[in-house]
Order: C-alpha cells, then sequence, then structure tokens
C-alpha cells in the first residue's frame, strides 16, 4: 500500500516540477516516469537497509541511464528528463533543515546536516557521471567496431 | 568578415538563450563551439559563466561579451535552441533564419501560464510530504501551503529585482500558515508540512548543478551556482525561522 502512495506520489511530484521549471509539454509523462522509477529504487533500498548516500547514488544512475534513453529515442536534450528525475533525490529538504537549525544557533546539528547535503548532492554528481562515462565508453566501443568491420 | 559577425551573433543568442533558461555552462560552450565548428570556424573560442559569455571565432579575433542577468529554468527553451543548433550543423538551416527563429525563442513567454504553476507547486509540495514520511492528515494542509507560498513567491518577484526576497516572504507565508493549520487541528506534523510546502522553493537543481560543473572542471560556475544554492537555502530559512519567532 506504502509502494503504491509512494508510487503515485513521486510521479504527480517529478511531472509537477517539470511544469514548475516549463519542460516541454508532451515529455511531462515521460518526466514523471523517470523520477517515479528512480525514486522507487531509492525507496526500496533505503527501506531494506541501505545507507542514504549508497542508495542515492544508485538511484541518480538509474535516473542517468532512463534519461539517455529517453534523449535517444525522443531526439530532446539529456537535461530535460535529468532535472525532473533527480529531483525527489535532491536534498533540498535537508539543505532548508540545515539552514534552519544555523539561524537557531545549533551549530552541532547544523554541520552535521549540512555535511550530510554535501554527501548527497556528490552521490547524486558520481551517479550522473558514472553512467554517463559508460554510455561514452559504450559509444566508443560500438563506433569502434563498426570502423573497424569497415576497414576489414 | 560579415559572415564570421552573423556567425558570432547566433552563437552568443543561442548561448545567452540557454544561460537564461538555466542550462549547465559546459553544455552552453560545447553548443557554441558546434554551431561554430559547423561553419568552418575551428578555432573558436567560449568561455561561458552564470553571469556571462566571452566569445571569439578565432584566438585573435575581435572578442564579443553578453552579460546575463536575469536566470530561471525554462527547460522548453534549451529544448528549442537544442534543436536549432541540430538544424544548424546538419546544414537545414541558413544562418539568417537561424537567427530569426533564435530571436523568436528568446521573446517568448513562459510555456506554463502562473496559475498552472501554482496548481503544480501545490501537488508537488503535496506529493513531497507524503515520499518525506507524512501521512495522509498532511496532504490537504502541505497541498494548500506549498500552493499559496508559490503564489506569493511569484507575485513578490514581479514586484522586487531581488529573487531572494521573495523567496524569504514566500517561506515567512509558508511558516505562519503551517502553524495556522497545526493550531486548528488540520494536519499532524508541522515539520513534515514544511518540508512538503518548501521543496517548489528549495534550491536543489542548483546544488547538484554546482557539483556537476566543479566535477567537470567549470570552477567558477560551479562556486557561484553553490553559493547562489546557499543564498536560496538561507533565505528560506530564515523566513521560516521569523515565522516561529513570530509565534
Amino acid at each position: 500500500m506504502t509502494i503504491i502512495a509512494q508510487l503515485a506520489t513521486s510521479f504527480v511530484a517529478a511531472a509537477g516540477f517539470g511544469v514548475l521549471f516549463n519542460a516541454p509539454r508532451r515529455s511531462l509523462i515521460k518526466c514523471g516516469l523517470v523520477g517515479m522509477l528512480g525514486w522507487i529504487l531509492y525507496y526500496v533500498l533505503v527501506d531494506a537497509g541501505m545507507e542514504v548516500v549508497p542508495a542515492t547514488v544508485l538511484a541518480a544512475m538509474l535516473v542517468a541511464v532512463l534519461s539517455h534513453i529517453c534523449a535517444r529515442t525522443f531526439k530532446t536534450p539529456i537535461i530535460i528528463f535529468v532535472v525532473s528525475g533527480i529531483i525527489p533525490l535532491v536534498p533540498g529538504g535537508i539543505a532548508y533543515d540545515a539552514m534552519l537549525h544555523y539561524i537557531n544557533n545549533d551549530y552541532f546539528t547544523a554541520v552535521q546536516l549540512s555535511a550530510k547535503v554535501m554527501l548527497l548532492s556528490g552521490g547524486i554528481a558520481i551517479g550522473l557521471m558514472f553512467s554517463e562515462v559508460a554510455n561514452q565508453l559504450i559509444q566508443r566501443q560500438i563506433v569502434g567496431k563498426i570502423k573497424y568491420k569497415k576497414r576489414s | 568578415m560579415n559572415m564570421d559577425i552573423s556567425i558570432a551573433k547566433v552563437c552568443m543568442l543561442a548561448g545567452k538563450i540557454m544561460l537564461e533558461s538555466g542550462a549547465e555552462t559546459y553544455r552552453v560552450e560545447d553548443t557554441m563551439n558546434r554551431i561554430a565548428v559547423s561553419y568552418g570556424l575551428s578555432n573558436a573560442q567560449s568561455y561561458a559563466t552564470p553571469t556571462g559569455i566571452i566569445f571569439s571565432v578565432d584566438r585573435v579575433e575581435k572578442t564579443n561579451f553578453i552579460r546575463i542577468s536575469r536566470r530561471s529554468t525554462d527547460l522548453h527553451k534549451i529544448a528549442e535552441v537544442n534543436s536549432i543548433s541540430r538544424q544548424l550543423t546538419g546544414n537545414e538551416l541558413v544562418l539568417s533564419e537561424a537567427l530569426l527563429l533564435l530571436e523568436e525563442v528568446d521573446q517568448a513567454k513562459l510555456a506554463f501560464a502562473g496559475w498552472i504553476q501554482v496548481i503544480a507547486a501545490a501537488f508537488v509540495a503535496g506529493c513531497f510530504t507524503i515520499m518525506f514520511g507524512g501521512t495522509w492528515t498532511d496532504f490537504i494542509p502541505a497541498l494548500l501551503t506549498g500552493g499559496i507560498g508559490y503564489a506569493v513567491m511569484l507575485w513578490f518577484a514581479q514586484l522586487v529585482e531581488t529573487r531572494f526576497i521573495a523567496e524569504f516572504v514566500a517561506a515567512l507565508v509558508i511558516g505562519v500558515l503551517a502553524t495556522f493549520f497545526i493550531y486548528n487541528g488540520m494536519g499532524a506534523e508541522m515539520d513534515k508540512i514544511i518540508i512538503g510546502a518548501v521543496m517548489p522553493l528549495v534550491p536543489g537543481l542548483h546544488i547538484t548543478n554546482a557539483v556537476r560543473d566543479l566535477m567537470a572542471g567549470h570552477l567558477v560556475a560551479g562556486v557561484s551556482k553553490g553559493v547562489e544554492a546557499i543564498l536560496t537555502a538561507f533565505a528560506i530559512g530564515a523566513g521560516i525561522a521569523v515565522a516561529f519567532a513570530i509565534f
């Protein structure tokens, strides 16, 4: 039951962010799907007892792979899908929470939370980079093989 | 020579639209270089930061500069510019046509009207409350709080030039509304309602983009975007804190 609620809410949230970021109308549903799948992977992993940072890295990698596929098939820039897909994973809530603790003079908690924000956003960036690098390697391999065949 | 000028114009305009719409700096430089290369300018130099673009068609030619003062996120424009640059490099468009098309994109209004954005923000707020472990009793208060907060942000952003003030006021309104709902018995957890409601305002995209730019070696762009994100988070945190201080 919770999974169904999470699926529905994350789909609406990712598609809604697509509207806030003025994504093209026809890509809104795809944005929602990408965001939903990324969030569900994160949710299931954390539910199964995984640490938050590695779960974020894996979910970001899934989002990046899905966005690459979408960008390739629909010939739209990848940033459209990445941005809406990554939003549920982004530690915006924690960033706000950290700022609130700074303002309330609770530096002990605030520094802890800021470190977590840095780790999580670093994790997202690493997840995105990993799949980008993998994509480049795969492409080079395929292109290299085609060239090799042509020569022989 | 005239040809060079119009190529530079197309490149600069494309870069300007993309930066104003929130594209990553390395993508902006890449697009400008691609357009230049497709017209045989193999030594075109471009340097983009969040606040300005520098471009010259060759190493020792005249250098052009554009200042970027307004920044928002508009993925629709990025997609449009991308398709124009694809057509240009694929030789399906003449330079003058591309210039006209780009000017049209530059003048275009937002793809979604304000009230649609407010409704979307309301649903985003409600859904994030559930996603972060809130109960369904918190859904309606978070939906209302988030929607009203975003509407206040949009309205204030038109009145005042400084974006941080708009975010501060929106966060203040969110804090006041959340306390109001809790005191009147609607909703269970104030924390969950507030976190959901501020999500449409929070600079999550900026934080991730900053780290990506830093990792790609764009140190200036990465640091300045990071500072922008921290300032926004500060404005939101301060707004909520002031709301708490009042009650």
